[in-house]
């Protein structure tokens, strides 16, 4: 197991360099820089302004440049936020988005799960239409609806929850976006859940367990939750790495100080190092889970074993 | 949300005095557009950082609640007769948060430093008037060329390359903000983070959280500080403004700088009280690609565009947000200025249309050989819906355009290129000034999109500049903005307004023009 995992994390070296170089690269190509807006500069002062981020020299040796600072874990001022280094933009929002997403996807398996399982064992039922129909609007609609939509209701009409601000992750403040952030991961996972179960609960060994005489809850405890996980725990690594890299939506709407809106208002605003960093700060957290995710795989399934390879 | 310090003073004073002060009195908290690019002043162009740092900083002269321009940390000062040397008086007990004095050399030095083509100030060239500054900025004069100096600890001496009508009031603005020397000297570039920074205005920094919430507490050093009402200032950066709208009907805030357009029917409704929508200094046009290859080079064609376009449908029936509809480049509410209105607005809508046929056929356009046009638009749900509209009021003429919409890096990378016969634009006045309007239309302006190009135009904006009395100045300008007119250079669509949510327990609010409020003047109704 801890030669797998050591030979992974050096597959994930080269992955990381090409995503890194294939991002820069593309995000130099994009047309417009960092000071087109409208207010054109002036010449002198647009000239100062790259010389002072070194945008002056030539794009390759700005990609040497930038690869030697992230070797040393620099990445760089922010082009956009001045008086913040792109390492303290992530270090600062990455523990709320953090903190929002466990919560959020905590809240997603605590009922999607459960709910999947239901349909699943009711297959075809009044029990099952319902929790598949609601699962199915969860799907379909989107956050940017149901965000604004809590807001208004809990927050202006009723009045029982902050309508937005992180205020240092007070609970208060916390429902309104977990909630809104976890309908569709709980809609997503029922769903997966109850095929992947009602796909187990046909195979051979589980008319083996219940040929045995094993009492239905030790059928589905025992033996079929555990593979029937399996799909949902390969959508939970993206997905993990997903939702703790924040929402942009979500954030925007409660006004929730994450790194999500840094992935699109970065690139908008052509903050070239801190578009670089959300990538490398993303890119880095995919491969973890996609680790770990495996790993878990072989916890969980006992066809699935690392050492022997 | 409230701290428990400011609440504690309040609260003892109703104990010991026996009334019930209401409890929030003392906090204002206002959503602001954005999440400031920084708080050093040397170091933003954006509006909403003015809103923070100008509540933190004061120049030498400063805005009145009502936006007029107002002695700040210079108490008087003399103009030469030339108007080219300024001398200004530093009031005695003008102090930084920290209880030093403010002197002439923190003016100096911050001329200095954001003029310094290190500091790669983007907005360095608001200063460009004083003697030397572009030369310095450009790296062609040693900073001490500049023409500021300190006579003594309290008396500064700005001389300028030429005389500058509007020089004042740009002293209101933050890149004319005095900087602590004491305090950048030993920090660097750190200088403005909360346990770093001293500043000079009614409030000092105390917490910077970012994208979450900017604190400032009242200065005790300022010298107005007896007359500021509020303790405590919080500013929350709120992008979307419906958020801002719902954190504002929940009570959260008391301020919003910016509300959703959409929303004006049902705030007018529900909240009328709290609804500011004031005339604001700002244009919104398209310029016309004037440059050879394109058809808006031919002065009948872009009259026959202008003349077909029905300002009035757009602001009433696609904004409605009280809008004006402009038929010149210069907003009519800029200071000593009366912009001439393009000729054609003495005609019916008929004879316009009439109008814009004969002109385009005289340039050899008609069912034969249709316009085509490309129309380039910053994607905006409101831009879009302008530029559907235009294209439509262009339709009768039988023109034929082709629309494409781009990220605004990209929007403007482009028609900088010349890539366009039609390009949305806008532009906010730096300053108070039709200079600053009429100076985006001379030849060869990094801003003038179009690359108009008119002699004339240049000659009267040049002898503007060189004239003092501004009666004179205003009638040249108006010249000049009347061949502008006359050409088509662009096509002024509306005047801007800006829109805000002041809750109703606020005393002290005033509508400006610059849309510029300072924290200072406003206190609860209580």
């Amino acid at each position: 197991m801890l030669s797998y995992t050591l030979k992974r994390i050096l597959q994930a070296i080269p992955t990381l360099w090409v995503v890194i170089t294939l991002s820069f690269f593309l995000m130099h190509l994009a047309p417009g820089g960092p000071f087109d807006g409208e207010r054109q500069l002036p010449p002198e002062i647009e000239a100062n302004l790259m010389a002072s981020y070194g945008l002056d020299k030539p794009v390759w040796e700005q990609y040497f440049t930038y690869m030697g600072n992230l070797l040393q874990g620099d990445l760089g001022p922010s082009f956009k936020y001045k008086d913040f280094s792109v390492t303290e933009l992530v270090a600062q929002g990455f523990p709320v988005s953090l903190e929002l997403g466990l919560w959020a996807i905590s809240l997603a398996l605590l009922i999607g799960i459960p709910l999947g399982v239901i349909a699943a064992l009711k297959r075809n039922s009044s029990v099952d239409y319902m929790v598949m129909g609601t699962a199915l609007a969860g799907v379909a609609i989107p956050n940017f609806v149901i965000a604004p939509m809590l807001a208004l209701v809990f927050g202006v009409f009723l009045a029982w929850l902050p309508v937005g601000g992180w205020n240092d992750g007070h609970w208060k403040n916390l429902v309104l976006p977990v909630v809104a952030l976890s309908i569709q991961q709980i809609a997503y996972i029922a769903r997966m859940m109850r095929a992947s179960m009602i796909e187990v609960l046909g195979s051979h060994f589980i008319r083996t367990a219940r040929a045995k005489g094993l009492s239905e809850s030790e059928v589905i405890f025992r033996h079929a939750l555990r593979p029937a996980m399996l799909p949902v725990i390969s959508y939970l690594g993206p997905a993990i790495a997903g939702i703790i890299t924040g929402s942009v939506v979500i954030e925007q709407i409660f006004g929730i100080p994450g790194i999500g809106r840094y992935f699109v208002q970065a690139a908008l605003n052509r903050d070239y190092t801190l578009v670089m960093g959300t990538v490398v700060f993303y890119g880095g957290l995919i491969v973890l889970f996609n680790l770990i995710v495996d790993l878990l795989y072989s916890a969980l399934d006992p066809q699935i074993r690392y050492d022997n390879e | 949300m409230q701290s428990s310090r400011t609440l504690a003073i309040p609260m003892a004073l109703a104990l010991t005095v026996g009334i019930t002060a209401p409890l929030q009195a003392d906090t204002l908290r206002i959503a602001i557009m954005g999440e400031p690019a920084s708080l050093d002043p040397h170091k933003i162009s954006g509006t909403w950082e003015n809103d923070v740092v100008g509540d933190l900083f004061e120049g030498l002269v400063t805005e009145a609640a009502d936006g007029t321009r107002i002695p700040g940390v210079a108490e008087s000062w003399e103009i030469s007769d030339d108007g080219t040397v300024y001398t200004f008086t530093l009031r005695d007990d003008a102090k930084w948060s920290d209880g030093k004095p403010v002197t002439a050399n923190d003016f100096v030095f911050a001329f200095q430093r954001i003029l310094t083509p290190a500091t790669a100030a983007d907005y360095a060239y608001l200063l460009y008037p004083i003697k030397n500054a572009a030369d310095v900025y450009g790296g062609e004069a040693d900073v001490s060329t500049l023409g500021v100096e300190a006579l003594d600890t309290k008396t500064l001496q700005v001389t300028l390359e030429r005389s500058t009508p509007y020089f004042l009031d740009q002293l209101s603005h933050y890149t004319a903000y005095p900087v602590p020397s004491h305090v950048v000297e030993t920090y660097g570039n750190e200088w403005s983070r909360p346990i770093n920074m001293v500043s000079n205005g009614a409030f000092q920094l105390q917490e910077w959280q970012s994208q979450t919430r900017i604190t400032a507490t009242r200065n005790p050093y300022f010298h107005d500080a007896d007359n500021v009402a509020l303790d405590e200032v919080v500013y929350f950066p709120i992008e979307e403004r419906n958020t801002a709208l719902n954190r504002f009907r929940a009570g959260e805030i008391h301020i919003a700088r910016d509300f959703p357009t959409h929303q004006y029917d049902w705030l007018m409704d529900n909240l009328p009280e709290a609804v500011q929508v004031a005339p604001y200094l700002g244009i919104y046009y398209y310029a016309f690609n004037a440059r050879d290859g394109h058809a808006t080079a031919d002065p009948r064609v872009r009259e026959a565009l202008s003349l077909a376009v029905r300002r009035d449908v757009i602001t009433d029936q696609i904004l409605g947000t009280g809008e004006q509809p402009a038929y010149s480049f210069v907003p009519p509410s800029v200071n000593h200025y009366s912009a001439p209105t393009a000729s054609f607005t003495e005609l019916s809508q008929e004879e316009r249309l009439q109008r814009a046929h004969e002109l385009l056929q005289e340039a050899g356009y008609g069912p034969d050989n249709p316009l085509e046009l490309m129309l380039r638009y910053n994607t905006s749900e409101d831009h879009r819906k302008v530029a559907i509209a235009i294209a439509a009021m262009w339709k009768p003429l039988g023109v034929e355009v082709d629309l494409y919409n781009a990220e605004v890096a990209v929007h403007y990378s482009d028609i900088r290129q010349g890539d366009f016969d039609v390009a949305r634009a806008g532009w906010i006045g730096d300053y108070n000034d039709a200079q600053n309007f009429l100076s985006l239309l001379e030849s060869d302006v990094s801003n003038n999109y179009g690359a108009y190009s008119s002699p004339e135009f240049d000659t009267l904006m040049n002898e503007a500049a060189n004239t003092q009395d501004m009666d004179a100045r205003a009638e040249l300008m108006a010249e000049a903005e009347a061949i502008a007119l006359e050409d088509s250079a662009t096509l002024p669509i509306y005047y801007y307004v800006s829109r805000n949510l002041v809750s109703p327990d606020l005393v002290g609010w005033e509508s400006t023009i610059e849309d510029i409020h300072r924290s200072r003047w406003i206190r609860f109704d209580h």
